[in-house]
């Protein structure tokens, strides 16, 4: 990190992401992790040093003037009648295009290098559909659904592992941004849009998302995972796997297969395959539910089930107003689902 | 008292059409203020419980379409037909009653969209208000993400007011070419007749659009068409190009007239002509020609091609150059006179501080991959309020400083006037110096809440209370009038020894403006009087 910006984040009282931090809560654009965020990072170094020595040249000028020129007797004269001067106007319109001319190439350069990079043949490839208000997560060529928490493995130099985002929308336009991976690329209705991410450091990066999408568009929240490529691995071939089907739960998840959940959601291995819903067979690998909005432990999916509307309300999950005995084998079915 | 009042409503005078534009404005622009100071309230905290999320969303929703559509454009049109005619020597507008339906749609357009607080229907039952923002993205605006009627308020209100912004434009166009005294030649316009002549020609160009789209609109919700209505192969972008391709132009048509207000009292306060006049005049019809080439820089996030992203950071950095060229010919002016810094230049020369850092911020949300990153957080909240606050509002309020003398015939308290200035600089500060870091901190718009822990909350707290310096600035503003009107210090022709036409009749002027038609020989008529030794039209 360069010593200006260290500075800068400690007046924003922030601390410099460390290693051995697990989550990366604070989602700088100048504390970049990935390479196109890299990128962006870079350019904007150049952007804002040209602006910031436009701005000191002309405040200061400003400033002499208002200091300089201030009246301080009125003597009944009035100054010197100038009416402008071509040789200084031309000056200061050539100049400004000089700049111009070598910040629009400068972006050229970084808009051409994120948005035109190819696929390398072993990226992963990975579609992400946003709804109101939660992100559908679907990896074609591991054959996996899940929600909200975008598992990719870790890029290092010894093995760059580069993930391709496909991005659609179920419903209306959204936008996934996560900071210090990329900058934002819509999800928009009939329209394939894609970006890509190569995280450099292991850890949980937050992100929302940034187009307003309807009445809960603050808690549509985003977690990117990022894995050693081994831990990767584990989780892809435990997500894989059937639902738990542990004879222990029988009761509870016959009560569960006999409720309207299974009109919404899936679950693998059985005649739950309702698609509006977040896929729920490894519900419990998950850190939190509703999108972020609360952390997934027993008691916040016993209440997220018991009624969503009061945690997120407006969410498209209605009060199924189940009775305590049903309530108590969907959050024991559910809570089985590893 | 009710013939008074009768006078008023039938009133096809342009002095006093100017009045209740810039009156009425002010009341919308009291109550969107009461909607953002609500907004700050519930985001002064993490996890804020004062405000459910479908009340937050009609208030950013009802917050931006107020101001720009019900303050910033009819203060515009109130300041153009108080002193378009009296600036080019004429003795009203050149369609009068045209003039009184302007406003009248305006103002009806107004009151609609208030109304839907009370009579739409929405998704969260009775009385919702528009809660789709105030660009309105499609699909969400489509029935079957938004039910009832709120849409529809939101449509039509504007519809309505555009109506009254376009009739108002097309009467400055007719009044700047058919109706100048003898003598005053386009070239010796005044700077602030010229800006209102190229805002209008930029509202009858861009307003068509953003009209069109939403009787589109109106036409996917009730005849099944589907132009935006995605479910049935629509296309979403459709209505992001016709809104943007109304919305960019829209800004400059907003920040012009302060551009405008800055051009007249910047030159009085430093006792100088304006610098570079013909470059001034240039720069403006070339920022009216650009603006309408940049309006996908506010879409360079939803996957256009490369090469057309590249196109719209070249026409948007350029857009920077005739701007700049403003604030440079600005400070020629004032460099090398004798600056008196009364209210109205306090708030011009803060205007060319807050301003020039709102364009610099705008030359990096031009560098497209770094607007990646920018758009839709609060970088870009913090941007747009420093241009529409820090530019617009505060050369807005110098005119109001300015020019209230005349149309009353009463000072301002400097006082007062000073109070406002103050209050407003430091509570400006505070809230969107601090908004931009919150964007750097990946804080997207338009949440109703957030968690702590993200690095928001100490920005957060603080924009909340510059609010309340802001409020108390404005509360200044509202009792310097009500008081100066009853007993400011009387005025006189010519307070600020100014050079435009309108200081040479009575304050206020009387009904037909000029008992006799002025004639003039250069761009300062009342200098040429003051200074028959060495007037200006010497030099042209």
């Amino acid at each position: 990190m360069k010593p200006s910006l260290r500075i800068f984040n400690l007046c924003l009282g922030l601390a410099a992401s460390g290693a051995g931090e697990t989550v990366h809560s604070v989602g700088n654009i100048f504390s970049p992790q990935a390479t196109p965020a890299e990128s962006v990072y870079h350019l904007s170094l150049l952007v804002v040093t040209v602006c910031a020595a436009i701005f000191f040249t002309v405040a200061g000028l400003l400033t002499f003037t208002i200091v300089r020129f201030r009246r301080k007797a009125d003597d009944g004269r009035e100054p010197a009648q100038v009416y402008g001067s071509n040789r200084i106007e031309i000056a200061w319109t050539v100049i400004p295009i000089l700049i111009v001319l070598v910040l629009t190439m400068a972006t050229a350069r970084v808009v051409i290098a994120i948005q035109n990079k190819q696929a390398p043949k072993d990226a992963l490839q990975v579609t992400v559909i946003g709804h109101q208000w939660w992100w559908e997560i679907r990896y074609p060529d591991l054959g996996l659904v899940t929600a909200n928490e975008l598992h990719v493995p870790v890029s290092t130099v010894g093995e760059p592992a580069v993930t391709f985002l496909k991005l659609q929308s179920a419903d209306v336009a959204h936008s996934f941004w996560v900071p210090q991976l990329s900058g934002k690329t819509d999800l928009i209705p009939n329209r394939t849009n894609s970006m890509w991410i190569d995280p450099r450091q292991e850890g949980t990066f937050l992100g929302n998302c940034a187009e307003y999408c309807g009445m809960q568009h603050a808690n549509m929240l985003l977690r990117v995972i990022v894995q050693s490529p081994a831990d990767f691995h584990k989780w892809a071939v435990a997500q894989k796997l059937d639902a738990s089907d542990d004879s222990h739960i029988a009761p509870a998840r016959a009560t569960f297969l006999s409720l309207s959940c299974v009109n919404c959601h899936t679950v693998s291995g059985t005649a739950a395959a309702g698609t509006f819903g977040p896929d729920l067979s490894h519900v419990m690998g998950r850190e939190t539910l509703g999108s972020g909005v609360i952390p997934n432990t027993p008691e916040n999916l016993r209440a997220w089930v018991k009624d969503p509307q009061v945690i997120k309300p407006g969410n498209l999950m209605p009060n199924m107003q189940l009775n305590t005995r049903e309530l108590d084998a969907v959050a024991a079915y559910l809570s089985s689902l590893k | 008292m009710p013939s008074k009042l009768h006078e008023w409503i039938v009133t096809v005078d342009h002095k006093r059409l100017g009045i209740m534009y810039i009156a009425t404005s002010l009341f919308f622009f009291a109550v969107a203020g009461i909607l953002a100071a609500l907004m700050r309230a519930q985001l002064a905290f993490p996890n804020g419980k004062l405000l459910p999320p479908q009340v937050f969303n009609r208030l950013f929703t009802v917050h931006g379409t107020t101001m720009v559509f019900l303050v910033g454009m009819p203060f515009f049109a109130g300041l153009a037909n108080y002193l378009v005619p009296l600036m080019i020597g004429a003795r009203d507008m050149a369609f009068p009653r045209l003039n009184a339906f302007g406003y009248w749609m305006f103002l009806f357009g107004g009151l609609l969209l208030y109304f839907s607080y009370v009579a739409a229907e929405g998704l969260a039952g009775h009385g919702t208000a528009p809660d789709v923002g105030w660009f309105a993205y499609a699909p969400l605006t489509e029935r079957a993400f938004s039910r009832g009627t709120s849409t529809d308020y939101w449509i039509l209100s504007i519809i309505l007011s555009g109506i009254g912004s376009t009739a108002s434009a097309i009467n400055v166009i007719a009044t700047v070419i058919s109706m100048r005294c003898k003598g005053m030649t386009l070239a010796r316009m005044p700077l602030f007749v010229w800006l209102m002549l190229v805002v209008s020609a930029m509202v009858v160009v861009a307003l068509p659009p953003l009209t069109a789209a939403q009787i589109m609109l109106l036409l996917d919700r009730y005849l099944g068409a589907h132009f935006f209505d995605t479910q049935a192969g629509g296309s979403a972008l459709l209505w992001q190009h016709f809104f943007w391709l109304f919305g960019h132009p829209e800004v400059y048509i907003l920040m012009l007239p302060g551009f405008a207000c800055a051009s007249e009292i910047i030159p009085v306060f430093s006792r100088k002509p304006i610098f570079g006049r013909a470059a001034m005049i240039g720069a403006t019809v070339s920022i009216g020609i650009l603006a309408v080439g940049v309006w996908a820089h506010h879409m360079f996030a939803v996957g256009l091609s490369s090469s057309s992203n590249i196109f719209f950071v070249t026409s948007t950095m350029l857009v920077g150059v005739p701007t700049g060229i403003k604030i440079f010919n600005w400070l020629g002016t004032m460099y090398g006179g004798k600056l008196r810094f009364d209210t109205p230049m306090l708030f011009c020369v803060a205007f060319l501080f807050q301003f020039l850092i709102a364009g610099l911020t705008g030359v990096m949300m031009a560098a497209a991959p770094f607007d990646w990153q920018l758009t839709d957080s609060y970088f870009v909240v913090a941007h747009f309020h420093y241009v529409l606050l820090g530019g617009l509002l505060f050369t807005l309020f110098g005119a109001i400083y300015y020019w209230f003398p005349k149309a009353t015939g009463r000072m301002l308290s400097e006082t007062l006037g000073k109070w406002h200035f103050w209050l407003l600089v430091i509570g400006f500060h505070m809230t969107f110096d601090t908004l931009h870091f919150a964007g750097i901190l990946g804080m997207p718009r338009r949440i109703y809440t957030y968690a702590a822990g993200r690095g928001w909350e100490n920005l957060n707290l603080l924009a909340s209370i510059g609010v309340i310096f802001q409020a108390a600035g404005v509360a200044c503003l509202i009792w310097n009038i009500i008081r100066s009107l009853r007993k400011g210090a009387l005025a006189g022709n010519d307070p600020w020894d100014a050079w435009t036409l309108e200081w040479a009749t009575p304050s206020p002027p009387p009904e037909y403006n000029f008992a006799i038609e002025p004639e003039v020989r250069s761009s300062r008529p009342l200098w040429d009087l003051k200074h028959p030794e060495d007037p200006d039209w010497k030099y042209e």
